[in-house]
């Protein structure tokens, strides 16, 4: 962490650690956002990407490090909290509510309403309007804005989930694996999406498995290892061979191979 | 572009749109169960049977109502059916005991069950227990408070009458008074119902905590991940079970002047089936307040029209689970199909 720049970062952690009673699931970990760039979080499973991003989503409190928002040390409440200060986040498993209509979900947590006192109602019209709007900038054309998202396929829905945190002016987006469950073809259209964000000057935070999706759009690499920190590079210090030598293990896969190459004739 | 967009939602047709409410199935039910006792009940069509009817509709469908609601948000309440019965105790017990004007008893009611229906919320979102076992528990120890409080106190089963008493006249307009329309004698409950569901049909689709309710029963993570104040709205719906608690409690105790202690064991399962039969989904998420009033109707149709068929009324049960089976396999079906020709 030797470079140096003249920004101060939207989200910075230093040195944080996550305990779940005796289970260690994150120690050490460096990370920053800046604004119109992608950070990237890789590594197997289990090894703390989503313990990480729900630290910075106000889901969970770090137990140690300091984690800075525009420079301010903070500790977040909740998911609220974090909101507030501009971090949308959108989850693995858990982004939408499946038997609601896509725009009361993408408006969901954030109403906007109309009328006074007894007979404060939502501005149904309004909302339904905005969602087709946003979504349309992004790029997608939805047939009804009234269907139950759930009948929305896996990318789409993400879409969706990306569109709404831009569209309520978020500064930090967080994704985490937003391609894990997608095809070839699906994954890219979403990357698209997070790369629009970024275009339209956001901080993304990009978890994924996956370091081909991740030197694709990536500026910088966070590695996690069973909960440390195991590398940290921007672009031009690292090579994707390399990010996905180091993603499998380093070393390890060196040895993998070693085994196997003896073993096969 | 947006020429495009708009072309394709016309093209949803409307009877997809009509066959993706959550009360069809319910509508259908209840129409096929009005021709069937209209056919085979003497005198189910006449005015004042029909009043009957209603009459029975009502005192189910005003705790139909919030159940709804609760079901819709992802829990159950199972103490509902005696929380109704403490209500009316509290509300005679603090009258007589104080001799203080019946609408005080009233007031502190209120304020009980509501602490009660808070308590049950406060339970669930504390300590993440499922909500059957929390208001199995609340339910045990209100059948338990309600039988051992009215012993102590009155020493028998039931409470002392307060027909005599300041303010009774007034409170028994209000809860339990009969108003006559066009020569037909109709209970003042159907008034509370209708205005009970109207409310919450307002709450649901207009306002934000509707949204709010929606979510935390469909997927309780992601509402709270956006933001939505999970363990408020859930409380909230609970003390909403309260309230209606409160309403039918002192129905009760209006239209007899007296409680009978052992009152209401059994009518959770009651509210239930109603908000289930009129499309509630039991995980949460999907329903409506109409549902839940066609479900009572159904409910109260069936009652009552056994007994003008002059039928044994054990048959009512069965019909009952007759129709939970029917209408909730009508409202799945229908609910697959809507969501397929998307
Ligand atoms: N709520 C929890 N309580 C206890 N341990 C937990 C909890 N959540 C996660 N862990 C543990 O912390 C470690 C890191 O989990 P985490 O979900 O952050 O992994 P991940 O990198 O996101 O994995 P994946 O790629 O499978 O999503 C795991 O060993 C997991 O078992
Ligand atoms: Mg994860």
């Amino acid at each position: 962490m030797t470079e140096t720049t003249e920004r101060t970062p939207l989200i910075e952690l230093t040195d944080v650690s996550k305990h779940y009673g005796t289970v260690r699931a994150l120690e050490g970990v460096f990370l920053e956002v800046h604004a119109g760039e992608i950070t990237c979080v890789l590594g197997d499973n289990g090894a703390g990407k989503s313990t990480l991003i729900k630290t910075i989503a106000g889901l969970h409190q770090h137990d140690g490090g300091t984690v800075r928002i525009e420079g301010e040390e903070t500790r977040l409440a909740s998911p609220r909290d974090a909101l507030d200060r501009g971090i949308a986040t959108v989850y693995q498993d858990l982004a939408v509510v499946p038997l609601m209509p896509v725009w009361r979900n993408f408006f969901l947590g954030s109403e906007p309403r109309k009328g006074v006192g007894p007979f404060k109602r939502l501005d149904i019209d309004l909302m339904r309007r905005t969602t087709r709007e946003a979504l349309l900038r992004m790029g997608i054309d939805l047939r009804d804005v009234d269907q139950p998202i759930g009948t929305l396929s896996g990318g789409e829905r993400q879409c969706v989930a990306i569109a709404r945190a831009v569209h309520f002016g978020a500064k930090v987006l967080i994704l985490d694996e937003p391609t894990a469950a997608l095809g070839v073809k699906q994954s890219g259209v979403v990357l698209k999406y997070v790369a629009a964000a970024r275009d339209q000057g956001l901080g993304v935070v990009l978890i994924t498995h996956n370091p081909h999706h991740a030197y694709l759009v990536g500026d910088r690499f966070v590695l996690l290892k069973r909960g440390t920190m195991v590398g940290s590079h921007t672009r031009d210090e690292i090579t994707l061979e390399e990010l996905t030598r180091q993603m499998a293990g380093g070393s390890e896969l060196d040895d993998l191979r070693h085994e196997l190459e003896k073993s096969t004739p | 572009m947006e020429r495009t967009a708009d072309e394709r939602i016309l093209q949803s047709s409307p009877l997809r749109k009509l066959l993706s409410r959550p009360e069809l199935g319910s509508v259908v039910g209840a129409l096929a169960v009005f021709l069937f006792f209209a056919f085979v009940a003497d005198g189910f069509l006449h005015a004042s049977s029909l009043s009957t009817v209603l009459y029975a509709s009502s005192t189910i469908g005003i705790m139909a109502v919030p159940v709804a609601l609760l079901m819709i948000g992802g829990e159950f309440d199972l103490s509902a059916g005696v929380m109704v019965t403490s209500s009316a105790l509290i509300s005679s017990m603090f009258s007589y005991q104080m001799t203080a004007n019946t609408w005080v008893g009233v007031g502190v009611s209120l304020l009980v069950t509501l602490a009660v229906g808070a308590f049950n919320g406060f339970m669930l979102t504390r300590t993440k227990l499922p909500s059957f076992i929390i208001t199995l528990g609340t339910f045990l120890m209100l059948t338990g408070m309600n039988l051992g409080f009215t012993k102590l106190i009155d020493g028998t089963v039931s409470t002392k009458t307060i027909a005599d008493m300041q303010g009774f006249p007034s409170a028994h307009a209000v809860f339990a008074s009969t108003l006559s329309v066009g020569g037909v004698d109709f209970k003042v409950t159907i008034l509370w119902w209708l205005g009970l569901v109207a409310l919450a049909s307002w709450i649901l689709l207009r306002t934000r905590a509707g949204n709010w309710i929606f979510a935390v029963g469909g997927n309780q993570d992601a509402a709270r991940a956006v933001g939505v104040p999970v363990t408020a709205t859930k409380i909230g719906l609970y003390m909403g079970v309260a309230l209606g608690a409160w309403i039918s409690g002192q129905h009760l105790l209006f239209s007899f002047d007296a409680v009978q202690s052992g009152e209401g064991v059994g009518n959770e399962l009651i509210y239930i089936i109603a908000a289930v039969i009129g499309g509630c989904l039991i995980t949460g998420g999907y329903g409506s307040a109409v549902g839940s009033a066609v479900g009572a109707l159904l409910f109260g149709m069936t009652s009552k029209g056994i007994v003008f068929a002059e039928w044994n009324p054990d048959w009512f049960k069965f019909f009952l689970g007759a129709m939970l089976l029917l209408a909730t396999l009508l409202n799945a079906w229908v609910r697959k199909r809507a969501e397929a020709t998307t």
